[in-house]
């Protein structure tokens, strides 16, 4: 639908995204600070760090190539591209019909690519362990989300997220186990695509424990800065993706007005909030696991999640 | 038209007579070579516009009989929109294969001859409308096929691959004789129109269902029946390995949705289906993960064919499954996912095995551990190889995404069938599709970064220089088609139409809507559920990375500057090794080490074996890493014991005395006198 509110509620959307970005990483790590008793930089310094990045010269290697210059652009790109379809503080967006979840995996996966790509580039030791490390994740990550799906699939009938936020919403569906142990499921998955703690460090200074970080080691100026950029947004993204799905409540509906609007932005940030406060806390209180239990951990999401599809084939007498 | 196309498979037939001809002129190889590769290229996009035009412009389906043909009857041939949607990929793939093969060193008429027998023999099968004909076609392309896997005769190991690609590839002409026989009943005719109008029923439907299943799947690789696979990829040339992958297993997939979704009629049950869901859910899980495992690039692209292949029966099945439930809708978006998917790993691996040949002739091997940094020295054929690992580990808006969404969304509606069993096996298999997606897409980034980026790992790898000219269009047409092939999805299906028709139900609407968007640009899954915009998927990722640039590019002015690598603290490469030290570089064996722990280790077999010396002890550790695929000993194994037994059980009856000879002479006659008398009187 191109209406003029769809293309208004699109463009705050993206603004409000692409600020809220640094914010969350920012925020995310003061937190932890403040809970292990540190006073920790303020919420702004992730924003402050990529714009000093940006001001300083990038250096690569002798024998990189092409890709080590265009894979953040891309990485960057596809990660924007899936959180502009992820309503925030209204539905009705105008890319609320591109907004499909596999679409969403397929850009995620996009994303992830170009980001192992970038790792291999320069045919380091660190680079080529943390892409294969990353790729073997994604083998257990993504089944996990796709048997989500399902389950969001069989309830509101389609794929498409601004239609499943409008029917978890308005369909009066009420609890439901399926849909706890598909959040569960699904938060398993954030975790791991987000490479926190306790799949992965984001802090950590110790290569052979890294992941993410080890695809980094050779970018530097603006390309850090665009994958660190790209890291926040994936952050924001899931962060948004779960309280759009989970907790659809207060988001403006399609054609609402202005004051829907500012309800619907405080709900988000409040959610989003939430949602920090959350991590900031699982972080804190968990240790990182071995590299080697990240399948058992991913496996028990996938699990889960293949147990809400079944249970909603049990219980509402699809069969 | 017809005329046309058999016209065609008789060039094609004259063209192999000329190239066994000039093996006896010595010295024509080059032109042997020119007129064969030169006669294919024409005849293949003769028959891809043959096929777009039957498609396009719904031209009127007449069978033909031909003026010769079997003893009991006249060989027949059509063209239905089945048929012309796969002649139209068999045209497109050996269009590229040829002209690739035109700027390749010529080969012997080893190769020469079998080649256009092969597309002879597919083409045959394809328009082939009767089962005697539609068999000719299938042997033909098998002993072609086997041919040119044993044209490099003179190893041992192409030998070993030729054999045991010839026993499978009898395994499945012994499986699909006597499924049409089944078919055709007691009425005898093999004419399709007889067949579908007479549907098997009972045990004889079983039957059918389960011979069929084996021999297509026998040919095309599915798991179980795979072990012949990778071996014979590894002896294969481009062209030609670009041929069997992006063609072959397709033609053996047209025949079995041909046999068991065509010819068995729509009264099937809808448990018909999940043979083939489970078959093609464990062949993309088992495909992709040996796809991380390889380590030689002809194997590990063979291996996601399996995959792929895998996805296509998947849709087949779930298009029997969905219309035995009477949900024709979603009959024909499981079709249509299983065809465009069809077409589209038919170009993008048709890309791949070319790239590979690229790199075969440039590099001088296939090992991964051989390769690396070709980026530098062959930069077309890297980006013709980036489209390619793109389409292959279906990213959006590349052309195996499109098909996979359709797969995906047909997948996700299997919940609609009220069976609890069916129900659960779709969700399992849901997973399994999407776990092997996820392997495919490791797979393609080991096979990219491994044997494009980093830096050379062997003097001869360092030493690679572009492809020639012919070479590199060859590898760009076929790229520059899965690019339009990704965007335009809805058009394909739009074409795809009587193909659909043919394999979901006469009165099915396409899974692309003309409404509201302009034609064809919109994929829709059902009514209600979601769409997939690519043209607008594509654009909005060009504007905001174009934004994107040109923003960051306004703040961060300064040039790029270039330094040493720092390489994890590694010292500097000796001097002789100028293009740094292999081993400090993630390798083929290194980079699959996370998966081989996580999955391998449960489903391949796979172990480590790692051998630490003593502190103090200078000698070196040793380190082995060992993946194996269950399937060939399960398989293999029991049939070569009981062939042995039997042989010695045999060799026994020569020891027997005159009188045992005779009178097992004579029992035989009797017992076959009794049978053929029970039979009489039945």
């Amino acid at each position: 639908m191109l209406t003029f509110g769809s293309i208004i509620v699109q463009a705050l959307h993206l603004a409000l995204v692409l600020a809220a970005a640094p914010l969350v990483v920012g925020l995310i790590r003061w937190l932890k600070a403040r809970m292990q008793g540190r006073r920790g930089a303020s919420p702004l310094q992730p924003l402050r760090d990529m714009l000093k990045l940006l001001r300083k010269r990038p250096v690569l290697a002798e024998n990189a190539s092409m890709v080590s210059e265009v894979a953040p652009y891309v990485a960057c790109t596809a990660s924007l591209v899936a959180l502009a379809c992820i309503p925030s503080f209204s539905r009705g967006m105008l890319l609320a019909p591109v907004g499909d979840l596999i679409l969403l995996v397929g850009l995620l996966a996009l994303a992830r690519m170009a980001l192992a790509l970038a790792g291999l580039d320069v045919g380091t030791g660190f680079g080529g362990l943390g892409a294969a490390r990353e790729m073997s994740f994604a083998v257990f990550a993504e089944p996990a989300l796709l048997l989500c799906v399902l389950t969001f699939a069989i309830l509101a009938g389609t794929t498409n997220l601004d239609l499943i936020a409008a029917t978890f919403r308005d369909g009066g569906l009420g609890l439901r186990v399926s849909l706890a142990l598909a959040a569960v499921a699904m938060l398993a998955v954030a975790v791991a695509e987000n490479a926190r703690i306790p799949v992965d460090n984001p802090g950590t200074h110790l290569e052979v424990t890294m992941v993410h970080e080890a695809m980094l080691l050779e970018s530097s100026g603006r390309h850090l800065a665009l994958w660190e950029f790209q890291a926040a947004l994936k952050l924001t993204l899931w962060l948004a993706l779960l309280s759009a799905i989970f907790v659809p409540f207060g988001t403006a509906p399609t054609g609402a007005g202005p004051l829907a609007w500012v309800l619907g932005l405080a709900a988000w940030l409040l959610k989003l909030g939430a949602l920090c406060f959350a991590l900031a806390v699982f972080e804190s209180a968990i240790a990182k696991m071995r590299v080697f239990r990240v399948p058992e951990f991913l496996g028990a999401a996938l699990l889960l999640a293949l147990l809400a599809a079944a249970l909603l084939f049990v219980s509402t007498g699809l069969a | 038209m017809l005329t046309g196309l058999l016209l065609g498979i008789g060039l094609l037939a004259l063209l192999a007579l000329v190239a066994a001809g000039s093996g006896w002129v010595p010295g024509q190889e080059r032109r042997a070579a020119r007129a064969v590769h030169g006669g294919c290229l024409v005849i293949g996009l003769g028959f891809a516009g043959v096929a777009a035009a039957k498609l396009g412009m719904g031209l009127p389906e007449v069978p033909m009989a031909l003026p010769f043909g079997p003893p009991w009857g006249a060989a027949v041939v059509a063209l239905d929109g089945l048929s012309a949607w796969f002649l139209l990929l068999l045209g497109l793939s050996g269009a590229s294969a040829s002209l690739f093969a035109l700027g390749m060193p010529p080969e012997t008429g080893r190769v020469l001859v079998p080649f256009p027998l092969m597309l002879a023999g597919m083409a045959l099968t394809l328009i082939a409308a009767d089962g005697f004909t539609l068999l000719l076609g299938f042997e033909v392309m098998s002993f072609a096929s086997w041919a040119l896997i044993a044209a490099d005769h003179a190893e041992a190991e192409n030998r070993a691959a030729a054999r045991r690609y010839l026993m499978f590839a009898v395994l499945a002409g012994a499986c699909l004789v006597p499924a049409f026989g089944l078919l055709a009943g007691p009425a005898g005719s093999l004419e399709f129109s007889a067949l579908r109008a007479s549907p098997p029923e009972g045990w004889r439907a079983g039957a059918v269902l389960a011979l069929g299943l084996a021999g297509a799947g026998a040919k095309a690789g599915l798991v179980p029946l795979h072990a012949w696979l990778p071996p014979a990829y590894r002896a294969a040339s481009g062209p030609v390995s670009a041929l069997m992958s992006g063609v072959m297993y397709k033609v053996a997939l047209y025949v079995l949705a041909r046999l068991l979704l065509d010819l068995c009629g729509p009264v099937q049950p809808a448990w018909w289906g999940v043979p083939l869901v489970v078959a093609g859910a464990v062949s993309a899980l088992f495909g992709a993960l040996r796809a991380n495992m390889e380590a030689e690039i002809q194997p590990l692209l063979a291996c996601s064919t399996i995959e792929n292949i895998g996805f296509i029966t998947l849709g087949f099945g779930l298009t029997l499954a969905f219309r035995g439930a009477d949900l024709g809708p979603l009959a024909a978006l499981a079709a249509g996912a299983s065809l465009l998917h069809a077409l589209n790993h038919g170009i993008f691996k048709t890309l791949l095995f070319l790239v590979a040949g690229a790199v075969r002739n440039a590099a001088g091997s296939q090992r991964i551990d051989r390769l690396g940094g070709l980026i530098h020295a062959m930069p077309v054929t890297a980006l013709a190889a980036l489209v390619g690992i793109g389409a292959a580990a279906s990213l959006p808006p590349l052309a195996g995404f499109a098909s996979e969404w359709l797969l995906l969304e047909a997948l996700l509606a299997g919940w609609r069938v009220s069976d609890i069993v069916f129900q659960v096996v779709v969700a399992a298999a849901t997973a399994l599709v999407a776990m092997a997606a996820a392997l495919a897409a490791a797979a393609m980034v080991r096979f990219f970064g491994l044997v494009f980026l980093g830096r050379p790992r062997s003097p001869r790898g360092a030493g690679a220089r572009e492809a020639p000219l012919k070479e590199r269009w060859a590898l760009l047409l076929p790229a520059g088609l899965v690019v339009l092939l990704g965007l335009f999805p809805g058009l394909l299906l739009a074409l795809a139409a009587p193909a659909i028709r043919v394999l979901a139900g006469p009165a099915t609407p396409t899974p692309a809507t003309p409404t509201p968007a302009p034609a064809g640009l919109v994929l829709v899954a059902g009514e209600g559920a979601s769409t997939y915009l690519p043209l607008a998927v594509a654009l909005l990722l060009a504007l905001v990375l174009v934004t994107l640039w040109f923003l960051v590019r306004r703040r961060s002015t300064g040039a790029t500057q270039r330094g040493p690598v720092w390489n994890g603290g590694f010292s500097d490469p000796p001097p002789f090794l100028h293009f740094g030290d292999p081993l400090t570089q993630p390798g083929a064996a290194g980079f699959a080490q996370p998966l081989r722990q996580m999955l391998g280790s449960a489903l391949l077999g796979a172990r480590e074996v790692v051998m630490m010396r003593p502190p103090g002890d200078p000698r070196p550790g040793h380190f082995a890493a060992h993946a194996a695929d269950p399937t060939p000993g399960w398989l293999l194994m029991p049939l070569a014991r009981l062939r042995d037994g039997i042989a010695a059980r045999a060799e026994r009856l020569r020891d027997l005395t005159i009188r045992g000879c005779l009178s097992l002479s004579f029992g035989t006659l009797v017992v076959l006198l009794a049978l053929l008398a029970w039979l009489e009187a039945r």
